[in-house]
């Protein structure tokens, strides 16, 4: 039975502590447009996209007003592109970016991702055609995300094309230098890359998923807090019971939306991502919860280990209460995107090496990093090998999203607004990785990998 | 199928009056209400079957919430399901 308590506990949630679902995905898949005619192939993506998500939009803020709690976007993620780039070689894949960019205009959706690669283990036809037409594609579009996966812990790690994606961040940075380096934060670098995450700018639809299903990302970073800071005396162990009974009830609510968003649009429910998604907005950080545990400012010793706990507590409070739980699911930390993250950088108690020990225990990695405009790519290729390696022989998914400040430096700032935030450019190390880099070649899967 | 309908605000002559007014328009029956005046803040807390209402649920929830804007109420519509599957395993 409904109470008084419980029916102010939510609208608290949803006015004060910034409770909102962050997103639903529609994935899409494209198998059925490969053509060998890019034209023809186009008009069937523009085609099939429209189709599908022609109510999306409609539906999220019918789904809105029905439950009174806000869908902060609505978004579309499809197959690789570079399966489709593979079917007509002596084509510029830019193409399919920009049909991509107007069917996410026609269904007015905020982010469509997909322009992506897997070359985990090496690159077939298509992969490196598609790599090189990233910094173009992402600087001619504004909604359209890309991503690439270059290792995993089946395969290894590409080292290839590691030090081909340092290349390639650098030149998407240079190309979009007059408007803070945005095409940088529409791309990034993954080792066992999820096929069904429903969050950009990593979202793709893989290929063992459905033709089209419907995914929840949910948030909450700010009931979290307000759950903790009930309990400033509390041991260890019973605050993590505290962010697991809060998880349930925020996933519970991804859950309802989930379902209730597949039966109007008549599409499967995929899976409800039940991670703690942060905005720029005051009282909607992760830092926050590592502070409300008791760190003076997140970044400091310790934070690793609170962040361990709260990864691990939001998952297990958030698996009982779905069916269906995928993606990324656990806490992100991208830099420019948590107001708490951001001040921890800004004071320079947060660093990229504690944040690269941080993602070892947490669901993504190092996210929404601004570094100096003078970075060589070949370091940006062993920050993205750094990470690709935690992934790979700890079994999880990583991920590398730094945007290089084109003629920023040290101490400045890059202002992207909106949910992306703005990010102080942080330092990096000076010695060089060159010749590490240059080497090309794989590095071995780990023995855990051979399982069967 | 039912509605939750809180309102918190300062009181006033007649807001139980026009929130009721306004579920009588769209044919929603109201089952509950609680209600209290502390000070002079006014919180209710009502429940409405919406089974027969005759517009779509959310007409309802948006005139809601142009009448509270326009009194300088905090007024929430909301479809019971939220509450329950928040609340109960």
């Amino acid at each position: 039975m409904l109470n008084t308590f419980n029916i102010l506990e939510t609208i608290r949630m949803i006015q004060d502590q910034c409770l909102d679902i962050r997103t639903i995905t529609m994935g899409i898949s494209l198998l059925d447009c490969i053509d060998p005619d890019i034209d023809k192939a186009c008009a069937k993506v523009y085609d099939k996209i429209t189709t599908k998500a022609q109510n999306l939009v409609k539906t999220g803020e019918q789904i809105e007003k029905e439950y009174g709690i806000p869908i902060v976007n609505k978004r579309i993620s499809v197959t690789p592109i570079a399966l489709l780039a593979a079917a007509c070689p002596k084509e510029n894949p830019v193409k399919f970016a920009k049909i991509l960019q107007k069917a996410a205009d026609t269904c007015g959706v905020n982010f469509l991702g997909g322009y992506s690669a897997l070359v985990h283990k090496g690159f077939s036809a298509g992969d490196l055609e598609l790599i090189r037409s990233i910094p173009e594609a992402l600087a001619e579009t504004s909604n359209v995300c890309s991503s690439v996966n270059i290792g995993s812990t089946r395969s290894g790690i590409n080292m290839d094309a590691a030090a081909l994606m340092g290349k390639i961040v650098r030149q998407t940075a240079e190309l979009t230098a007059d408007n803070q380096c945005i095409g940088a934060a529409k791309l990034v670098v993954f080792c066992n890359a999820v096929e069904d995450n429903p969050f950009m700018a990593g979202a793709f639809h893989g290929i063992g998923e459905p033709d089209c299903e419907i995914h929840v990302g949910v948030s909450g970073p700010g009931v979290v807090r307000a759950a903790i800071a009930k309990y400033p005396d509390a041991s260890i162990d019973e605050i993590a019971d505290v962010i697991k009974k809060t998880a349930f009830k925020i996933t519970r609510m991804g859950q309802l939306v989930g379902s209730r968003a597949s039966q109007m649009l008549n599409v499967p429910f995929g899976i409800v991502d039940l991670s703690l998604a942060p905005t720029p907005a005051i009282g909607d950080s992760v830092a926050h919860i590592l502070e409300g545990m008791g760190l003076e400012c997140c970044g400091t010793h310790g934070t690793t280990a609170a962040l361990a706990l709260l990864n691990d507590a939001v998952k297990k409070g958030g698996v009982m209460a779905s069916s269906n739980v995928g993606g990324l699911s656990g806490a992100f930390i991208p830099v420019s995107e948590d107001a708490g993250m951001i001040d921890a950088a800004v004071n320079g108690t947060l660093c990229i090496e504690k944040l690269e020990a941080m993602t070892a225990v947490c669901s993504v990695g190092l996210d929404m990093i601004v570094v100096p405009g003078d970075i060589p790519a070949d370091t940006i290729s062993a920050i993205i090998a750094d990470e690709a390696a935690i992934g790979m022989v700890n079994n999880k998914t990583t991920a590398v999203r730094l945007i290089p400040a084109i003629g920023k430096k040290e101490g400045d700032m890059l202002e992207f607004g909106g949910l992306l935030g703005s990010g102080p450019v942080m330092p990096v190390n000076q010695k060089s990785a060159s010749k590490f880099i240059s080497r090309g070649g794989r590095i071995p899967a780990p023995m855990h990998s051979i399982k069967n | 199928m039912r509605a939750v309908i809180t309102v918190i605000g300062k009181d006033t002559v007649g807001i139980l009056h026009k929130v009721s007014g306004i579920c009588a328009a769209h044919n929603a029956n109201i089952i509950e209400v609680t209600q209290s005046v502390m000070q002079d803040m006014f919180a209710m807390i009502m429940m409405a079957d919406i089974s027969n209402i005759t517009s779509d649920f959310a007409a309802l929830s948006d005139e809601m919430a142009e009448f509270g804007k326009s009194e300088c109420l905090d007024i929430h519509c909301m479809h019971e399901d939220i509450f329950n599957s928040m609340h109960e395993i």
